[in-house]
């Protein structure tokens, strides 16, 4: 065994510019599907923690009749007193915070345009709410007893060239269904780095936003947050009642994860057509390899060495090709991956309906895909190195020979 | 007692429609210890029989036995098994590994054998000093002459003290001294170990070393005789 290594060495060293030319094949090959795993880890995964942090929480409580994509105002398919249900969710252990959310359509207008939006009335104290204080980019954030007030996103700000303390008029249909507007104050900008999100939602405090729409004591939804995000099923279970629903973030992310499932089967056809590639080029230089080295498998053919030593002899040389390409790619593909972890990839307004992608997609590297890579590199250069292994093994001696003039 | 024997062997090479006769029908018993040469002009099957002999190939029709053991019908893995064991080889053109060392080249049949390593040093430094190349041990075969090189070849031959070795022409592109040299080494192995050397040669000078001359001529055995060889 260690003779075969010591020869297979000795013969990837032979001819050093094909051995690292065909090394680095593998290595940009698997430096390039780290990449794209990783960037489509980021991705699903940011989107997966925006969804969570900005829109569907770990858990939402809703009346069993709520439509989000009706986003009924109507008080039969509203929560009456939402404190109460907050006071009941936030005495569970599991629960690090809840909030009353109202949630209405309504059309932003300015004196010559017009705008369609997402109202979304919160309780700027609650800790749920953070990520839209931290987000703060200009003037103050939300009062709860604020009665003009909006926070809007970067995004619509920049298309309608709000400012801080510009006025805007919102116009919507009420629960009643008459239609009502009135003028607000641009208390500040916000951006959540969701380019969609932060074009459509304008936030308000929710007694506000309940007194504008004539919800009265009512809320859309009661968004939770947990400690953990693999308690949401078990708190969920226990917090189901007959005329409210509970709605995991794994249910209402459900678009996610077929998004997910989709770029993965994506990302197979990716890795066979790299690694397709890269296993021609490993077989290309084996076969050079064979035909090079025809008579030296004569010879060890003639001193006894049989067909599976000589397979065994050009499969070790496939896996040192593999182990520097493997070792290279996660060099080189580390690097990569830590930069765009660092800095991302700007891809500006993607959007999908459904999605929250941020302006900015995050490298995330995991050790089950880093493991899984390198297994499947070794696995397709080694399967590469078949043909041309079983070619150096099938020569009959006495051709293999015919060189040496025998 | 017989190391090899070949009977009523013939070769045929078909090249697309054209057949090639490379052996008519050859017989041929080499005894324990001979130091045969098989001599004849270029294309009259010396080193076909040769081949036939040391399992790299298999006759048209006929049989070949090795130390008693029928092989012509072995597969390949029997086949190479014996080589390993009963065959040492000695190629015209100095047929070592170009990546390995005199040492290891001596030292790859006695791994294929499965020897262990104080026992396979202790035999690679023995065939290294009978060859007269113990000075040479780590230098890899671009680093050694070529008679040199085919020193190393036949201690290489030699390492597994297989019964019989077969050399193609082993002095062929060797020049007087070293040509000299290696015949001189190969003899003087024939006569203290016993060893058997069936070569292929149409050097007078190395025929002059040979106890019995087997002639060919158009792929039949024209003259067997016995000489009186150079010691």
């Amino acid at each position: 065994m260690s003779q075969t290594f010591k020869l297979a060495f000795r013969n990837i060293g032979r001819n050093k510019t094909r051995s690292l030319l065909s090394a680095l094949a593998v290595a940009v090959g698997m430096a390039l599907l780290l990449l794209m795993a990783s960037v489509m880890e980021g991705e699903m995964r940011g989107a997966m923690q925006n969804s969570i942090r900005l829109q569907s929480g770990h858990l939402q409580i809703r009346p069993a009749s709520y439509d989000e994509n009706k986003i009924s105002l109507k008080w039969e398919d509203l929560i009456e007193n939402p404190e109460r249900v907050v006071e009941k969710v936030t005495s569970l252990p599991q629960v690090t915070a809840a909030t009353p959310r109202l949630i209405a359509s309504a059309i932003l207008t300015l004196s010559d345009q017009s705008k369609g939006v997402q109202i979304l009335g919160i309780d700027p104290g609650s800790a749920a709410n953070e990520p839209f204080q931290i987000g703060l980019l200009d003037g103050q954030y939300l009062q709860a007893e604020d009665r003009e007030g909006v926070l809007i996103g970067q995004t619509l700000a920049d298309k309608l060239n709000l400012k801080v303390n510009d006025k805007v008029n919102l116009l919507m249909t009420t629960s009643n269904g008459d239609v009502d507007e009135q003028l607000f104050t641009v208390r500040g900008i916000y951006s959540t780095h969701i380019p969609s999100y932060d074009e459509s939602t304008v936030l308000m405090p929710i007694a506000k936003a309940q007194s504008f729409t004539a919800t009265e004591n009512h809320a859309s939804t009661i968004f939770v947050l947990l400690q953990n995000q693999e308690q949401a099923e078990p708190v969920a279970q226990a917090l189901n009642t007959s005329n409210l629903k509970v709605l995991t973030w794994r249910e209402q992310n459900a678009l996610i994860t077929q998004f997910e499932d989709f770029a993965g089967v994506a990302l197979i056809f990716f890795y066979l057509i790299v690694l397709g590639i890269t296993a021609t080029v490993v077989t290309n230089t084996l076969v050079m390899a064979v035909f090079e080295r025809t008579r030296e498998i004569g010879i060890l053919s003639a001193i006894g060495m049989k067909g599976r030593g000589i397979m065994a002899q050009f499969l070790t040389e496939a896996a040192l090709l593999a182990t520097g390409g493997v070792i290279g790619g996660l060099l080189i593909g580390g690097a990569l991956v830590a930069y765009f972890t660092v800095y991302g990839i700007y891809i500006g307004d993607y959007g999908v309906t459904g999605m929250l992608f941020e302006d900015h997609i995050y490298a995330h590297l995991t050790l089950q895909n880093t493991l899984s890579l390198t297994i499947v590199t070794y696995i397709i250069t080694l399967i590469a190195s078949l043909y041309p292994a079983r070619l150096a093994a099938r020569l009959e001696p006495v051709e293999a020979l015919h060189g040496l003039g025998a | 007692m017989e190391v090899t024997k070949v009977t009523n062997a013939t070769r045929v090479f078909k090249i697309g429609e054209v057949e090639t006769k490379a052996l008519r029908g050859v017989n041929l018993s080499v005894e324990d210890g001979e130091f045969t040469a098989l001599v004849g002009p270029s294309g009259s099957g010396k080193t076909t029989l040769l081949q036939l002999i040391g399992l790299l190939d298999k006759p048209t029709t006929g049989n070949v036995t090795i130390n008693g053991q029928e092989a012509t019908n072995l597969n390949r893995n029997k086949r190479a098994d014996l080589r390993k064991n009963a065959i040492g080889f000695v190629f015209q053109f100095f047929a070592l590994i170009p990546t390995l060392t005199a040492y290891e080249n001596i030292e790859m049949p006695l791994l294929l054998n499965g020897m262990k390593a104080a026992e396979r040093k202790k035999r690679v430094n023995e065939m290294l000093e009978a060859v007269g190349l113990s000075d040479r041990a780590h230098h890899r075969p671009d680093q050694l002459s070529g008679g040199q090189q085919q020193r190393v070849a036949v201690a290489r031959a030699l390492a597994t003290n297989p019964k019989l070795i077969l050399a193609d022409e082993p002095t062929a592109n060797l020049d007087t001294e070293n040509g000299k040299q290696v015949m001189d080494i190969m003899k003087k192995l024939n006569k203290e170990t016993g060893v058997t050397f069936v070569f292929a040669t149409h050097d007078p000078r190395v025929i002059g070393y040979a106890d019995r001359v087997v002639t060919l001529q158009d792929g039949l055995i024209t003259k067997d005789s016995k000489t009186n060889g150079k010691s």
